[in-house]
């Protein structure tokens, strides 16, 4: 007998419960009408509810206004904590990561709070102001973690055969960073996609996501229609894993 | 190609990391189209020296040249010179053809004459029809080869190759070392190599520049530096060797292991100190007695492939080491003989520790931090600067550092055929040199005591003549 597999029980028996079941469900209601019929209906409903596909897309544009966002803001800052003759304490390092040891809600209250003081609006400005400051930390680190890991020898050797500056950064710098980049986008695009307290605190519910499409129907006993639209956007955000997986299998990038 | 010029010039550079000085005033041409090799141990400076040729650091001071030009602040993406790193540092975004083509394409050279060139190089090095592999795909000898195609592609005017064979496994860098040589004759430029491992250099080189302790210890072809060491470290750094003390007696004449011996080597002085180096190849052993210079026992013998390699007790105490064709069975008398000409011998750095101290008390003297008693002194004010003097064999080294007045760790160990002489650095990075019997390792964290007695003490205020008719006392 294998003693050691049958430590692994007890996580198994959480991941059944806690992931496949629910997964589970969410397809057998998606594909269900209220009285336990199959049918195709809750998707082709989405298709021609026009308001919905529109939050949706709206939603998608949120996720990848903020996604660039915090990689051109990410980028610099965790090149700038990954270069010792910069930044040659790590203490700054856990300041930007510290934002990520409090809670999300909290730090949207505190934004909301922010912007009343300021006198500025709440609204979509305030959205993807929210949305950047909340997931900064998820692309800095990931990217951080790639250059700082990355041997200096690649650099010496670019210059080496005559790259300037700016060509060491862009021919060797760059691509060699890619799998942090695209594990801190993952980081980043993904929840985004599907958040939606953030949205209705920052917005006061002016701005509708996708999310909160889903956690309206889900609130008001629609299960089938609420199961089907989150089994689309599962489906879109495996496929962006999937892609990114794909450029990053090369190299070992990764969060930590 | 005019044989003799200078391609590159080092002037007197020097260079500390963190207080601590890794290059000392190292000054050095090289000449175009030459083979030569930077040897040294690890940490003596060797690769921080060719960082600053290659312009990956700066020089706290001085100067280095190419072809008469000042390039010291010249960055390396402009210098005209190309490195094999140590490890390869092959991109791993790119392929095999993308790497070699690096170089060529920042230079925007048109397309076909950069896929002449890069297939050229490849085949240069073996490596045709590997130009679509990933390079981490490929084995530690063919990214060797992909490194220097890398580097030789662009045609510089000198290539710097650092340990490029340090990872290989013996046989593997067997190969690439005959490989070297045949590409340096057939490119014709100049290679600048460092490396730990002296029968390297011998094979490679047409010129071994010895570093140590950031400070060149010798240059010279690889027949000059292993039958002519200027010093006991390189001596005992290229190959094997007995290394003694001995008496320079007079021109020609030198005394050691307790005989005298007839010697070639003239000019210094008569009665001097001296260190002699005799090469292990270079001892004849036989059984006849009589017709020995020295005779001795055989203490142990080991066959090395080629030849014997015998430790042999001789009459006067001393241990030397002889390498024969022919074995002799350990506890056998034996007689030896040691030809003048291959007696090489070197003027000693040092006959004893001279250290400059500090007055504390009538009867204590601060040394490198540490306070040491030592006989009342008269005369001399406390607070006054002084020399100190200490013999090589009246410093005392013990196992608990903390035991110690200073601490220091063991830095390079000399077996001298009758004690071993050590060089111990304690912390600010100054030496203390020591004669002992005991066994020490290199490395080996040790505290440094010194009697009352055996600390000689001068003052600097005296006369410079006073302090010299002293010295010359003793």
């Amino acid at each position: 007998m294998n003693k050691r597999s049958t430590w692994a029980y007890p996580y198994l028996v959480f991941l059944l419960i806690f992931v496949a079941l629910p997964l589970v469900l969410v397809f057998w209601y998606a594909f269900q009408d209220a009285s336990g019929q199959f049918t195709l209906d809750n998707f082709v409903r989405f298709a021609s509810e026009t308001e919905t596909i529109n939050t949706f897309v709206y939603s998608i544009e949120i996720a990848i206004i903020t996604t660039l966002l915090c990689l051109l803001l990410g980028y610099p800052a965790a090149y700038i904590l990954s270069n010792t003759a910069l930044n040659p304490s790590a203490v700054t390092v856990v300041l930007f990561i510290l934002p990520m040891w409090i809670n999300m809600l909290v730090r949207t209250l505190a934004t909301v709070a922010l912007f009343d003081f300021l006198t500025l609006p709440l609204g979509e400005g305030a959205l993807i102001f929210g949305m950047v400051y909340n997931f900064l930390p998820f692309m800095i680190y990931p990217i951080y973690n790639t250059l700082r890991k990355m041997d200096n020898s690649y650099k010496r050797a670019a210059q080496d055969l005559g790259a300037n500056p700016l060509q060491v950064f862009t021919k060797v710098t760059l691509p060699l960073s890619m799998p942090g980049i695209s594990s801190g986008v993952m980081m980043v695009f993904m929840p985004t996609i599907s958040t939606f307290a953030v949205a209705e605190l920052l917005t006061m519910n002016k701005v509708k996501l996708f999310g909160t499409t889903i956690q309206e129907n889900i609130n008001n006993g629609m299960w089938n229609y609420g199961a089907a639209l989150a089994l689309i956007m599962l489906v879109i955000i495996g496929l962006t894993s999937v892609l990114s997986d794909r450029d990053a299998e090369k190299e070992e990038g990764g969060l930590l | 190609m005019k044989k003799n010029d200078t391609i590159i010039k080092i002037d007197s550079v020097s260079k500390a990391f963190d207080g601590v000085t890794v290059l000392d005033e190292v000054s050095l041409d090289i000449k175009r189209g030459e083979f030569v090799t930077l040897l040294g141990p690890s940490g003596c400076g060797k690769t921080t020296l060719l960082r600053l040729i290659a312009g990956f650091a700066l020089p706290d001071s001085g100067s280095i040249y190419m072809e008469g030009e000042d390039i010291t602040h010249v960055p390396p993406y402009q210098r005209p010179l190309n490195t094999v790193f140590q490890r390869y540092a092959l991109f791993p975004h790119l392929d095999v053809y993308d790497n070699v083509a690096f170089g060529l394409r920042l230079q925007k050279m048109p397309k076909d004459e950069i896929d002449k060139k890069v297939r050229k190089v490849l085949k240069m090095v073996s490596m045709t029809g590997y130009e679509d592999r990933d390079v981490e795909s490929l084995s530690g000898g063919q990214q060797q080869r992909v490194a220097i195609a890398r580097a030789i592609v662009n045609q510089p005017k000198v290539l710097l190759l650092d340990e490029p064979l340090a990872a290989l496994d013996l046989k593997m860098r067997k190969d690439m070392q005959i490989e070297l040589k045949e590409m340096h004759q057939k490119l014709g430029i100049t290679f600048i190599y460092v490396t730990h491992d002296q029968e390297e250099a011998l094979t490679l080189s047409d010129t071994i520049v010895v570093v140590n302790e950031g400070r060149i210890q010798q240059i010279g072809t690889p027949a000059d530096i292993y039958n002519e060491p200027q010093n006991p470290f390189v001596a005992d750094f290229i190959g094997e060797s007995n290394i003694l003390n001995a008496t320079m007696i007079e021109d020609g004449k030198v005394n050691f292991i307790g005989h005298d011996f007839e010697c070639v080597d003239k000019g210094f002085g008569n009665d001097v100190p001296v260190d002699v180096v005799v090469r292990p190849e270079d001892i004849y052993i036989m059984n006849n007695l009589d017709a020995a210079q020295f005779t001795g026992k055989v203490k142990s013998c080991v066959f090395k492939g080629v030849h014997y390699e015998m430790f042999v007790d001789t009459a006067d105490g001393y241990e030397v080491m002889v390498q024969d064709y022919n074995a002799f069975e350990p506890g056998s008398e034996v007689g030896l003989i040691i030809k003048p000409q291959d007696i090489q011998v070197m003027k000693k750095p040092f006959t004893s520790n001279i250290f400059e101290g500090t007055m504390l008390a009538e009867d204590k003297v601060e040394i490198f931090g540490g306070e040491f008693a030592c006989k009342p002194q008269e005369g001399i004010a406390v607070g006054d600067k002084v020399e100190v003097e200490v013999a090589f064999n009246k410093v005392d080294l013990v196992d608990n550092a903390e035991d110690g007045v200073l601490e220091g760790f063991v830095s390079f160990i000399l077996y001298k055929g009758n004690h071993y002489h050590l060089t111990v650095t304690v912390d600010n990075g100054a030496y203390i040199y020591v004669d002992t019997q005991d066994i020490w390792d290199k490395s080996d964290w040790v505290g440094v005591n010194i009697a009352p007695k055996d600390i000689q003490i001068r003052s600097l205020s005296a006369s410079a003549a006073e302090v010299k008719t002293q010295g010359k006392d003793e």
